[in-house]
């Protein structure tokens, strides 16, 4: 274990630099963050994330961005483990009719100011589920959606990219 | 010993490949259901059609697959789960979906429909469903100082939902009740007269994790049903995409089963492993999941030749670091002690359901479709699969570090002899009725999918994940255990919610 600890003291970290804000994010944020909201939280936000019945390829790709080469806690965003904790929601899927009472039920136990963040184009409309007799279709007929992130998954960089928007609002 | 086709009596239906589906009557269907309950065979299906159920099963040897179709025009049919208990919850979901009724079903609370559908019976006669939704009763639990601790649907970290009841007294988890369904998107409904291209992206959505395992597994099924010859080079692109996909798991697995033991060190490393491969795939492959990229027919595009590089770097990278870890791994006592004699399934259970996957073969049972079925290319590379007896987390995390030894050794002999030529063979659906049947395996077990092509669409795709034989046998494997030991289990196992609820 020794060895390897020093190893990486020794290496370059992997950790790259910070993606280009999203113009086309900015603007659809820009209508819905309040400045006093944002001067109350400072530049930190609490993400809990919820998967409403996504086919875990966001998971996937929203794990990755904890790891060494895009390390989100480096710019104030970590990941919680409830919706108390928690300013932002991460919602993925297109919302089945089977989640849709616990994402109702996550986003009212989570404190205000906050906001939601849809990821996944299923998440946008229901994308390639939409029309089941099973979901909903779409995170922003369930609660009010702040920002998409587009992408079937999206990956790591879109998705530093709409969460750094986020603070840059 | 005698294959399974010759030992049941039905009718054999034409245009059903590349294994033998027999219509057979009651007797056929109580005499299946007996070679499973005996364990001469092995339960791999069991789904609802119009007016009808289909169950696949695998001979002893694990060579052969045969379908039985029992029509029940009546609306109900003989429950196989009465006498082989893995059939209990195909055999709930299956009336969910299907309305029809398994007739001595021990279980016969609902599975997937939780209630919120706004129709009842969807692949069945449909009907709209009354207001009220009955509660969901849990299994009774008696006892002196017993407690319970209700978890879920939405869970502390990034995964998916399910709703997990545990019974304890005090420390030690006495019941594991598990509750799914709540990510059932309605994906066979969807299946239901889509285009083939638009089959296949809803069966590469099935469980995002196997992406590249459940396109192939419907590509076969529809391969097979419509007799189409695979150019060579697309058979190795898809091994090879096949392979990154159960090393980029593999990766994720090792590292996050340490993670739940504390040890996040190892996770980190594993986390660069799995990032470095999901990169090359995706420069190779257009798609860091490799999503859409096997289609019927062969593969969606081509391997550049700078990839070669990139591969042969990424391969250098893991040999280079990877032996440290499982130095790691092994000689860290504190891990070691948390992952050694935890969660033990036991080797009956595992061959019982059939388990697939590490789960499987962590537990002696030594199935891998690769080799079993030898599906090409598989049939002409040197592999091995690993098998351990243990039975507990440790072992499931030795068969994932041996699995990605053997991965790197077939990606090795993919790169050597992969073929030149054409990636896709013409994919040329008739008006005739042609039915077909998937497996493949992916990172976390075997994924079978059977499908009925009719006018050139689909009109019914059954997919099975294989969680459905994985997570009953958590709920085994976690009793005796402790409460703060259950996510070591549970990531040790990795079932997919998405995949099993559909």
């Amino acid at each position: 274990m020794r060895k390897i600890l020093f190893e990486t003291l020794m290496r370059r970290p992997l950790t790259e630099a910070a993606p280009v804000k999203d113009d086309k994010m900015l603007a659809e944020l820009a209508a819905s963050l309040e400045r006093a909201a944002r001067r109350r939280l400072g530049r930190s936000l609490s993400i809990r994330e919820v998967d409403a019945g996504s086919c875990n390829g966001c998971e996937l790709e929203i794990h990755a961005l904890n790891n060494a080469f895009y390390d989100l806690e480096r710019f104030g965003l970590h990941f919680v483990a409830s919706p108390r904790h928690a300013d932002v929601l991460l919602v993925t899927g297109p919302v089945t009719r089977n989640m849709r009472e616990a994402l109702e039920r996550t986003y009212n136990a989570t404190p205000d100011p906050k906001w939601v963040v849809a990821v996944g184009d299923c998440a946008v409309d229901g994308g390639i589920f939409s029309g089941s007799y099973a979901v909903v279709g779409g995170v922003s007929g369930v609660v009010p959606v702040d920002l998409h992130i587009r992408g079937c998954p999206p990956d790591p960089i879109q998705l530093l990219k709409g969460l750094l928007a986020l603070l840059a609002a | 010993m005698p294959w399974p086709s010759d030992e049941i009596e039905g009718n054999k239906i034409a245009d059903h490949r590349p294994w033998p589906r027999f219509a057979v009557n009651e007797d056929a269907w109580r005499f299946a259901t007996a070679q499973l309950a005996t364990g001469r065979w092995t339960l791999l299906g069991l789904w609802g059609d119009t007016g009808a159920v289909h169950m696949a099963v695998l001979d002893a040897n694990m060579r052969e697959i045969a379908l039985l179709t029992l029509s029940c025009p009546a609306g109900h049919f003989l429950s196989v789960g009465a006498l082989h208990p893995p059939a209990i919850r195909l055999e709930r979901a299956l009336r969910d979906l299907y309305g029809l009724e398994p007739i001595g079903l021990p279980d016969t609370r609902p599975w997937l429909d939780l209630g919120f559908w706004n129709a009842q019976y969807p692949l069945g006669e449909r009907r709209g469903r009354s207001s009220t939704r009955a509660p969901y009763v849990f299994l009774p639990v008696a006892g002196d100082s017993l407690h319970q601790i209700p978890v879920g649907p939405v869970h502390a970290g990034i995964i998916e939902p399910g709703h997990f009841r545990f019974t304890a007294n005090g420390e030690t988890v006495v019941r594991l009740e598990q509750r799914l369904g709540y990510v059932h998107k309605g994906i066979e409904a969807l299946m239901a007269g889509a285009s083939l291209d638009a089959a296949a992206r809803l069966a590469g959505r099935t469980s995002g994790d196997s992406t590249v395992a459940y396109a192939l597994a419907f590509a076969h099924a529809v391969e097979a049903a419509l007799e189409v010859k695979l150019p060579p080079r697309a058979l190795y692109l898809r091994a090879l995409m096949a392979e990154l996909e159960r090393l980029a798991n593999h990766f994720g697995d090792i590292g996050a089963i340490c993670n739940d033991a504390s040890f996040s060190l190892m996770n980190a490393q594993c986390a660069i492993l799995r990032e470095k491969t999901l990169r090359t795939a995706g420069s190779c492959f257009g798609h860091r999941l490799m999503m859409d990229a096997v289609v019927p027919g062969g593969v969606a595009r081509d391997l550049a030749a700078t990839c070669t590089a990139e591969i042969a770097i990424l391969l250098e990278d893991i040999r280079r670091l990877f032996p440290q870890l499982v130095e790691l791994y092994d000689n860290t006592a504190s891990l070691q002690d948390r992952t050694a004699t935890t969660g033990v399934l036991r080797a009956e259970l595992a061959r019982q359901f059939g388990a697939g996957g590490y789960v499987g073969r962590a537990s002696g049972r030594a199935f891998d479709a690769r080799k079993m079925l030898g599906y090409p290319p598989y049939d002409r590379l040197d592999f091995e699969v690993p098998v351990l007896d243990a039975g507990d987390v440790n072992a499931r995390v030795w068969v994932r570090i041996r699995e990605v030894e053997q991965s790197l050794g077939l990606i090795d002999q993919i790169m050597r002899d992969l073929p030149t030529g054409a990636l896709r063979a013409l994919v040329q659906p008739t008006d005739e009725v042609h039915e077909g049947l998937g497996m493949t395996e992916a990172f976390r077990g075997d994924v079978l999918v059977w499908l009925r092509l009719e006018g050139g669409r689909v009109s019914r795709c059954h997919l099975r994940d294989p969680s459905w034989f994985q997570w009953p046998l958590l709920e085994a494997a976690i009793e005796g255990n402790i409460v703060a030991d259950f996510p070591l289990c549970n990531k040790s196992f990795n079932c997919s919610y998405s995949g099993h609820d559909l």
